[in-house]
């Protein structure tokens, strides 16, 4: 392990329902270091989901500090954090969420769009996102005509193909049977340990949670180990 | 660039699932089609009824008409009247005669096609000198009439209106037979849908005497109209009011012509709400059904203002459709299409073609535009400003 990547200092993140204040992270402390694979387990409601969107930037808490490499999230305003995430920050969700009405490689192809790369370079670094994952060979097809299995490939060629230094997993197996589950878990493995990125990933699944390097439960808002 | 590849990246999902979602868009082309249709019809109505009258009338002609008359039907002069007229200054010469002609202008009943009821239809009565004063007139089937004869020569607007009205046929005229000799034309404007005799003839068979309704004069160039109007009010003889031609016919248009835009502007704009809120409709359900799409792109890192401008085009695009097909009904079906309508001071028949101009077009595409971009201004604000996570649990 190396140098804290992510410092999460005394989060806290509320809701208001109907007049009353709903508490979804509480004072929640975590440093995750460089090139960690993080897995985050707890029931339904425990804050894993909002923990993971306030690291990836989707959201932003109600007090409290979150830094990556040295960038303070909880002070960006929205257009900035938009900014930010299409080039630190790769997503990858349980139901893929490919758009459908493009092919394969426009799919990956759609976080290029934000850069300055030109369109021979957008094709390259297209190819070679798809190559490391194996799904080179299903550049024209749209999502339909894909596996859930190979879907969820493209959709983590889509979030490697800008280069970021955080993949980000929402229950990436949540969607598919133990045999593919097993094999994108250890595409995500490769992607860790050869490519150096750092992977957070939430999930309910204990056997998708070993192929992490550490295992963080959290319960009503609070971390439990 | 990188916004616009943004944009771009949007709109062209957005578009392609536009055939996934064909009723609901079909409903926004449909409705905005519908009421640009609508309007450009009865901007092209009173365009075409406008241009006829108006385009009507010289610069360099004049009318003389009795103080206090604002049409040629409620005005009377005398010959002798038109006499002293002939002595004014600045009214061209031919072949040493002034070029001052008395008319006589009167309504007669006739049936018009496909109808058992008559309607008015314009009688002059016009003298050798009428001809030269409108050189735009024309002799385009048959014959001019003889002077002093009862036949008559029909304009090529009343002729494709009015029953019977085809050369060598008889109409009945103050219980005498007339007989159609020639069809005219006057290059368009409002004398096509007049039926012209001798003057003479018309003045004994309608009993004036020796009196017409008005005088039209050539004038020797079109800032002459002064010296004969002031002419005509130094001669304590005459109780007459002389107005430069083009200015008469301009006058005579603006109250019909004002009345069809005024109602197809309301009709369009009433239409027009309708379509609005389909389009808000459709928009919203667009929004709705691409929940996860806008969330993902969101979180990926494009910007909420790329979303709301590609949702804004879509549906502006979907409006420029409408406005097209709308303006291209409107088109096919009205444009050059004749009609008559009773026209105002002449309490006759005017027969007018549709006019679907590039600008009524071009009012119409606005009014799509229009509808469009208040169609989707709020879907896709709200669509911009959805929160990232909460469309990504739509799921």
């Amino acid at each position: 392990m190396s140098e804290t990547l992510i410092k999460v200092e005394n989060v806290n993140k509320t809701y208001q329902r109907g007049g009353e204040t709903l508490t979804v992270l509480d004072g929640l402390n975590l440093d995750v270091p460089n090139q960690d694979f993080l897995a985050l387990m707890g029931p339904s409601g425990s804050g894993k989901s909002t923990l993971l969107n306030l690291m990836g930037g989707l959201d932003t808490p109600t007090s409290g500090g979150i830094g990556i490499n040295g960038v303070q999230l909880d002070q960006m305003n929205a257009k900035q954090l938009s900014s930010w995430r299409s080039s630190n920050v790769g997503f990858i969700f349980q139901f893929y969420n490919l758009l459908p009405v493009l092919t394969a490689d426009k799919n990956v192809e759609l976080p290029l769009l934000l850069t300055n790369l030109s369109k021979s370079q957008r094709k390259d670094h297209v190819l070679t996102a798809m190559k490391a994952v194996g799904i080179d060979d299903r550049s024209d097809h749209k999502p339909n005509e894909l596996s859930g299995g190979q879907q969820q490939r493209v959709a983590i060629a889509r979030a490697l193909v800008s280069d970021p230094d955080i993949l980000v997993c929402d229950e990436p197996t949540g969607d598919l049977d133990r045999n593919t589950a097993t094999e994108i878990l250890e595409l995500l493995k490769i992607l860790n340990e050869d490519h150096g990125k750092t992977i957070i990933m939430v999930t309910h699944d204990p056997v998708a949670a070993e192929s992490a390097k550490r295992v963080l439960h959290l319960d009503k808002g609070k971390l439990t180990n | 660039m990188s916004w616009l590849n943004q944009i771009i990246a949007v709109t062209n999902m957005n578009l392609r699932t536009v055939l996934d979602r064909s009723g609901s868009s079909l409903v926004v082309v449909i409705g905005i089609a519908g009421s640009v249709a609508v309007m450009v019809s009865l901007l092209a109505m009173a365009q075409g009824l406008n241009s006829t009258i108006a385009s009507t009338g010289e610069d360099d002609r004049a009318l003389i008409l009795r103080e206090g008359s604002d049409s040629e039907l409620s005005s009377g002069i005398s010959m002798q009247d038109i006499n002293i007229i002939e002595n004014s200054p600045g009214i061209l010469e031919f072949d040493d005669e002034p070029m001052v002609a008395a008319e006589i202008f009167t309504i007669i009943d006739l049936k018009k096609k496909g109808t058992e009821e008559t309607s008015n239809l314009p009688l002059r009565g016009v003298e050798e000198m009428s001809f030269k004063i409108r050189p735009e007139f024309e002799i385009i089937e048959g014959v001019n009439f003889q002077p002093g004869t009862g036949q008559v020569i029909v304009g090529k607007g009343a002729a494709d209106q009015y029953q019977g009205l085809e050369v060598g046929n008889e109409i009945d005229i103050r219980n005498s037979k007339w007989k159609v000799v020639g069809i005219f034309s006057t290059q368009g404007d409002v004398h096509e849908s007049e039926v012209w005799a001798d003057l003479t003839y018309t003045q004994g068979a309608f009993r004036r005497g020796a009196s017409a309704s008005v005088a039209i004069v050539r004038l020797e160039n079109s800032e002459s109209l002064d010296q004969l109007g002031i002419f005509v009010e130094n001669d304590p003889r005459l109780k007459l009011k002389v107005e430069r031609e083009s200015d008469f016919f301009n006058s005579q248009s603006s109250g019909a012509s004002s009345v069809i835009n005024a109602f197809g502007y309301t009709v369009a704009v009433i239409m027009a709400i309708g379509a609005l809120f389909a389009a808000l409709n459709t928009m919203y359900s667009a929004v709705s059904t691409r929940l996860v799409e806008i969330g993902t792109l969101r979180a990926i890192g494009f910007q909420g203002s790329s979303v709301l401008f590609a949702l804004m085009l879509e549906s502006m695009i979907l409006a420029l459709f409408g406005g097209l097909l709308g303006s291209g009904i409107a088109y096919l079906i009205f444009n050059g299409y004749t009609v008559s309508t009773l026209a105002g001071g002449s309490f006759s028949q005017t027969s007018f073609a549709f006019a679907v101009t590039g600008d009524i077009i071009r009012q119409g595409l606005i009014l799509a535009l229009v509808v469009g971009t208040f169609g989707g201004i709020l879907p896709a604000w709200k669509a911009s400003k959805q929160d990232i996570t909460e469309a990504l649990r739509s799921i």
